[in-house]
């Protein structure tokens, strides 16, 4: 009751407090609006005819997208994991404090961040498929990719390896294993969890990309068979299916496979963090 | 052994220096394709020009230019509120069992991909804002709320942090001299968390301006410049999509060079961040 009297003598404090209020329950709003509309909209349409082996006109199957959107997933993290870890172990294990080539390495990785998703996809266009002559190609869309989330594995992988206790190296040394084997046995196992949960959403990354490969790996709706084959992801399946604007239907359950599939990898990537955390 | 030792530091060391290849080739590839267009359309008449006739062998990006700015303008001033005082609400009054769902629910936010964004910004905003302004329901505004939700969560994770910074006994002194709750917030809170929160703000105009799959599905893409708020816009990224698949010749290079301006944006963006970075860090 006092406080209430409080509110009522200070009217500042008391429109600060509502729109406070008010502003949070928008933001949960619509989210929880977001996923409901698409979930309700999306699952009635999910039909067996969609999930069928090959795709045509008829069916619009997503299948092949989603076999697609695994392949380059894949691909994307056995090339950019290995760079991403290696990159981060130089940053944090070998390079001097302060040295000039970190300062360098730091802003561009910084900078490879925050270019957007097109201008990789413009990129990739003009490197991949028009200068190497690949054309419309899965590897090109993979490696476009791979430049993509590159800084997000670096990133995490350095916060995870500098949250490795000094103790954990200096014990090594002292039982006489070298720098490497110190690495490698030591301080990169203990680092798992975090190196783990950056790669989890590095994989949601490359599952929502859509502009980056548009113009790399091209918009073949079937299965690709070989790395030169054309092959769209689900993100540019649904892209598709709304710019043909005939399927609308078959969109709603696109997305709701699509939204489904990152949600639950962005939840697995928290979950890995915390539960191998606590180990 | 020790020419192990030295040969795997080597690897790392040229692992390391992949993002900076990586930094340079794009650059260049992009420059050195966009910049010789624009010098050949001349610079005034491909920034400054108001017609985009790739037919007629006319390249002003001045529209583009104008529409992203307005769009991501748009989305700051509806987010950059809705998210610094939802940001207030997690950090200072939000109770525990409250914060453990609603903090992975707008992490949940921030992961929803581009592509179904738009999709359901296209199917729910589009109609309502064709019912009650009777234009076609793409333009500014519809794209404006778009950005406004998808930068929310960089806004409130970033402002969160920052405030959660701000040493307690800022906040402490703030309500023994007798300020109340609110007030303490905001004439003491705040402004110590200023820099972090505009680092934030950096970040989320770096998002909205290079967003693309979003925005091409609800901007209206008319490549004129905007008389009101509902009218249809295209972005320098819209731009760049929608006829990057057909364009040949000098219209791609112009294409290309689009994404010179566009990055050039993002370079600038980058340096404020950076510098605001570094003033925190001070």
């Amino acid at each position: 009751m006092s406080k209430l009297k409080t509110y009522l003598k200070h009217s500042f404090s008391l429109i600060s407090l509502i729109l406070i209020c008010l502003c949070s329950l928008i933001t949960v709003l619509s989210i929880i609006f977001i996923i409901i509309y698409i979930v309700a909209m999306g699952v009635p349409n999910l039909t067996p005819e969609l999930f069928n082996l090959h795709y045509n006109s008829e069916n619009v199957s997503m299948l092949p997208s989603i076999i697609n959107t695994v392949y380059i997933t894949f691909l994307t993290l056995l090339i950019a994991v290995p760079i991403g870890i290696f990159s981060a172990v130089y940053l944090v294990e070998y390079a001097k404090k302060g040295s000039k080539l970190v300062k360098v390495i730091r802003i561009t990785t910084e900078t490879l961040a925050g270019i957007p998703s097109i201008v990789f996809g413009l990129f990739g266009f003009l490197s991949f498929v028009i200068a190497l002559g690949w054309g419309y190609s899965m590897i090109a869309g993979v490696l476009t990719l791979v430049l993509m989330v590159l800084p997000t594995i670096i990133r995490t992988t350095e916060e995870a390896l500098l949250a490795v206790p000094d103790t954990y190296r200096e014990g090594s040394f002292g039982l006489g294993a070298g720098k490497l084997r110190t690495i490698f046995k030591i301080v990169l196992p203990a680092a798992v969890p975090g190196i783990l949960s950056g790669v989890i959403l590095a994989i949601g990354r490359i599952v929502g990309e859509t502009a980056a490969l548009i113009y790399t790996s091209g918009t073949v709706a079937d299965t690709a068979s070989s790395l030169m084959d054309s092959a769209r992801t689900l993100s540019v399946h649904l892209y598709c299916l709304l710019s043909e604007g005939l399927f609308t239907n078959q969109a709603y359950a696109t997305a709701v496979v699509l939204l489904i599939l990152v949600v639950g990898i962005n939840a697995l990537s928290n979950f890995v963090a915390k539960k191998l955390a606590k180990i | 052994m020790k020419v192990k030792e030295n040969l795997m530091k080597a690897v790392f060391l040229c692992c390391a220096c992949i993002s900076i290849v990586a930094v340079v080739t794009i650059c260049l590839f992009i420059f050195v394709n966009g910049v010789p267009a624009i010098g050949k359309i001349g610079f005034f008449d491909f920034i400054f020009g108001t017609h985009w006739r790739p037919s007629a062998g006319e390249f002003g990006i001045f529209p583009m230019i104008v529409a992203s700015i307005y769009v991501t303008a748009g989305a700051i001033i509806i987010g950059v509120p809705i998210g610094l005082l939802t940001a207030v609400y997690l950090s200072m009054y939000c109770p525990k069992n409250i914060y453990k769902i609603i903090k992975p629910v707008i992490n949940l936010l921030a992961s929803v991909p581009s592509v179904v964004y738009g999709f359901f910004c296209l199917v729910v905003v589009v109609p309502i804002l064709n019912n009650i302004t009777h234009t076609n329901g793409k333009g500014i505004l519809t794209t404006s709320i778009l950005l406004g939700v998808m930068i929310l969560p960089t806004i409130i994770n970033t402002a969160e942090s920052a405030i959660r910074a701000v040493p307690p006994m800022y906040y402490e002194g703030a309500l023994a001299l007798g300020s109340t709750k609110e007030r303490s917030i905001f004439k003491t809170v705040i402004p110590a968390a200023k820099s972090g929160i505009m680092a934030g703000i950096i970040l989320a105009i770096g998002r909205a301006i290079g967003e693309t799959m979003a925005v091409v599905m609800v901007a209206g893409n008319q490549a004129v410049i905007p008389t009101s708020i509902l009218s249809g816009v295209r972005t320098l990224t819209s731009n760049i999509v929608m006829e990057m698949a057909y364009a040949s010749g000098l219209h791609r290079d112009a294409l290309i060079g689009t994404a010179v301006v566009l990055f050039v944006f993002i370079l600038i963006i980058n340096v404020c961040f950076s510098l605001v970075k570094r003033k925190k860090e001070n």
